[in-house]
């Protein structure tokens, strides 16, 4: 009795400190049964622990804590289900600060419902160009949205364009061929018509041929009658842009079919530790742009990585930058002294934050500026089921991207 | 596939009445059963298959007991159930094993190239099966006394009934029939495709868009509709490589024109009214 009694004050003490401290509320948004929502989840978990452990974050000399409140968007599934998602963070859990979503046209509509609130919503997962088109559009609305990953869809593009350059090269040289041939599959999706069309512009000018532009739906999971007109078509290059499961399909069908041409391109799946056995162990040379891996994108990138690793048991993907998300309102709320929404967008437009997936600035429009070896991303390939970093070349623990055989 | 999958629920609508929704559900059951059985117990991939079939069978008959003979009676009914159903099991497989998308290792490794064009064997082993399960049905259906009973039902259920035929017990055969193809279509498919909660719906439409084209309640309709509408589709990818998401719309497209056009299909038959 007594000693439960002597238990219980220190206990209550602690409570009464905490509740005294206060803590500062952070929602996590994403389609939490899928590996978005579950990577969004788990680098802010290793954010809050590693800030909690650390005495937390300093408000104006107050030492507040971090909180974080999960909310399943389903935004895969259903657009209403993250709107109402984020609505019930802000007004029943009485979140401070919103970070995650995936699906550009989930992330539009939920944009929507943060900036009727005025909550800063740090952006981590879509990349439809319109997001911060609305900051430059309407800046007193808007201003509250910041991206933090990916770049925006066109910055996506120049990024995708420099490594098919630099594969054009090696297929130049390995083919004996001037023009190599390129197709391009693209799911139908609101993410990927501008950079189809500025593909499609851009192949002649790189001195590449495009065979055909072939768009499956969104959800499909089988791609056979696209890879057999593909191979009809001679391309030597099967350019992707996918971030459903048939990005799976496509690896394990290529295998399959012995395919000679090469992928490249995003495929979401592909950046995700289980693609090498989803695709059946088919998926040689498959290449995507990814985020993380054990290279020195900063000081920061390989501890995250290795740590992220030991915890969970497997790589992180890009959704797992809420981890630089809570890091970046960190520094912010710090330089600020405050948790107040208004006072912490100019410092957070003014800041440069190294971060474990790159350096990040922002421009006008709120979105990361691009810059290779900065925010650019990491051209990765699957060979023999080991995930290898092979862009940009000048970035430390970078390996030789692979052809198959002809 | 298509064809395995639209037979199935051909048979259950000509037999019983039934309007299946939850067939395509069964379906991606089995895929999961499978999944689990091969690549996480590491049973091999006949035993990993037959217990895979047999549990969804079973499991359809549960189903067909405690959920659609009570309604069966009220076709609204039947269907919202059959709804309810595909998505409860959807909704608990997406609660078991998360939204990822699982990979089954081929059955059989390594194609052939025909015509310039690489066919993996497990495609032919889709093929394979899918004709050997054709023929099953034929003969269970046009020489056996169960066949004979589900035929007499499915042409006069009333009549059956009079001439002492116990016709729920035939319905409930011919769920576990319908049901084991669409399972043995999960089983065979799954290494070829990705395994994930929403892999019933694609086929659902292609199914239901197969069925009104042969003809609601047709076998034969069935087979010839699954080639044509598999030819459609691949057509369209040909033919219009930038609108291959139109899949999908240019088979229900099929299906509204039909229904228009020649409702009771290009092999099925005219209900009469007290049906």
């Amino acid at each position: 009795m007594l000693r439960s009694a002597l238990l219980a004050v220190p206990l209550a003490l602690a409570a009464s400190v905490a509740a005294a401290q206060g803590t500062v509320k952070i929602a996590i948004l994403g389609p939490m049964a899928f590996v978005q929502g579950e990577n969004h989840w788990a680098g802010a978990e290793m954010a809050r622990d590693e800030i909690n452990q650390a005495g937390g974050i300093n408000v104006g000399g107050r030492r507040m804590q971090v909180e974080l409140v999960r909310a399943d968007t389903n935004e895969i599934q259903s657009v209403p289900d993250a709107t109402n998602a984020i609505e019930r963070v802000i007004t029943r859990d009485k979140a401070d600060f919103l970070i995650g979503g995936f699906r550009s046209e989930a992330v539009l509509a939920m944009q929507e419902v943060a900036m009727d609130y005025k909550k800063i919503f740090l952006g981590a997962g879509a990349a439809d160009a319109r997001l911060g088109e609305n900051v430059e559009k309407n800046y007193d609305r808007y201003k509250y949205w910041f991206r933090v990953t990916p770049v925006k869809s066109l910055d996506l593009f120049r990024t995708l364009m420099a490594v098919l350059n630099a594969i054009g090269g090696q297929v130049r040289q390995s083919l004996k061929k001037d023009r190599p041939k390129v197709a391009l599959i693209a799911e139908k999706a609101v993410w990927t018509e501008p950079i189809v069309k500025a593909v499609q512009a851009m192949l002649p000018k790189m001195n590449m041929d495009l065979v055909g532009t072939w768009q499956p739906s969104a959800v499909a999971t089988d791609v056979t009658a696209e890879l057999s007109a593909i191979e009809r078509s001679d391309a030597d290059i099967v350019f992707t842009l996918l971030s459903g499961p048939v990005g799976i399909s496509l690896g394990r069908q290529m295998g399959e079919r012995s395919m000679r041409a090469v992928a490249w391109g995003i495929n979401v799946e592909g950046q995700k530790e289980e693609f090498w056995q989803a695709a059946a162990g088919k998926a040689q040379f498959v290449s995507t742009l990814d985020t993380y891996s054990e290279v020195e994108m900063t000081p920061k990138t390989i501890p995250f990585v290795r740590a992220f690793k030991e915890r969970y048991k497997k790589a992180p993907t890009y959704t797992a930058v809420t981890y630089d998300a809570i890091m970046i309102l960190k520094a912010a709320i710090e330089q600020a002294g405050s948790t107040d929404a208004d006072k912490l967008v100019p410092v957070i437009e003014k800041m440069e934050h190294v971060g474990t997936a790159g350096t990040d600035t922002w421009d006008k429009r709120h979105d990361l500026v691009w810059a290779v070896g900065k925010t650019a991303g990491i051209a990765v390939q699957w060979q023999d089921g080991e995930k290898v970093p092979f862009w940009p070349p000048q970035v430390k623990g970078m390996q030789p991207f692979k052809m198959p055989k002809r | 596939m298509y064809a395995l999958l639209a037979i199935g629920f051909s048979l259950i609508f000509g037999v019983a009445r039934i309007v299946n929704i939850a067939h395509t559900a069964f379906y991606m059951l089995a895929a999961y059963c499978f999944y689990t059985l091969m690549v996480k117990v590491g049973l091999g991939f006949v035993l990993s298959a037959l217990i895979a079939v047999g549990a969804v069978t079973a499991l359809s008959v549960i189903c067909y007991r405690l959920v659609i003979e009570p309604v069966r009676e009220h076709e609204a009914a039947v269907l919202i159930a059959t709804i309810a159903l595909a998505l409860i099991f959807q909704e608990l497989m997406l609660y078991s094993f998360g939204g990822h998308y699982l990979g089954i290792p081929s059955t059989l490794e390594g194609g052939v190239r025909f015509f310039g064009v690489s066919i993996p064997y497990q495609r032919l082993l889709i093929l394979v099966v899918a004709a050997v399960m054709l023929i099953f049905c034929w003969f269970v259906l046009y020489r056996t006394r169960l066949g004979l009973a589900i035929r007499a039902t499915a042409n006069d259920l009333e009549v059956a009934n009079l001439m002492g035929m116990n016709v729920n017990r035939i319905a409930m055969a011919t769920v576990a029939i319908s049901v084991a193809l669409a399972a043995i279509a999960g089983v065979v498919v799954a290494p070829v495709y990705v395994v994930d909660p929403f892999m019933w719906l694609a086929p659902l439409v292609t199914m239901l868009a197969i069925v009104v084209l042969g003809g609601l309640g047709s076998l034969k309709g069935s087979l010839i509709g699954a080639l044509i509408i598999g030819y459609v589709e691949a057509i369209t990818v040909f033919a219009v490589p930038a609108g291959a998401y139109l899949k999908g719309a240019v088979a229900l497209l099929i299906m509204v024109i039909v229904l228009l056009v020649r409702p009771e299909g290009l092999f099925g038959v005219v209900f009469e009214e007290e049906r």
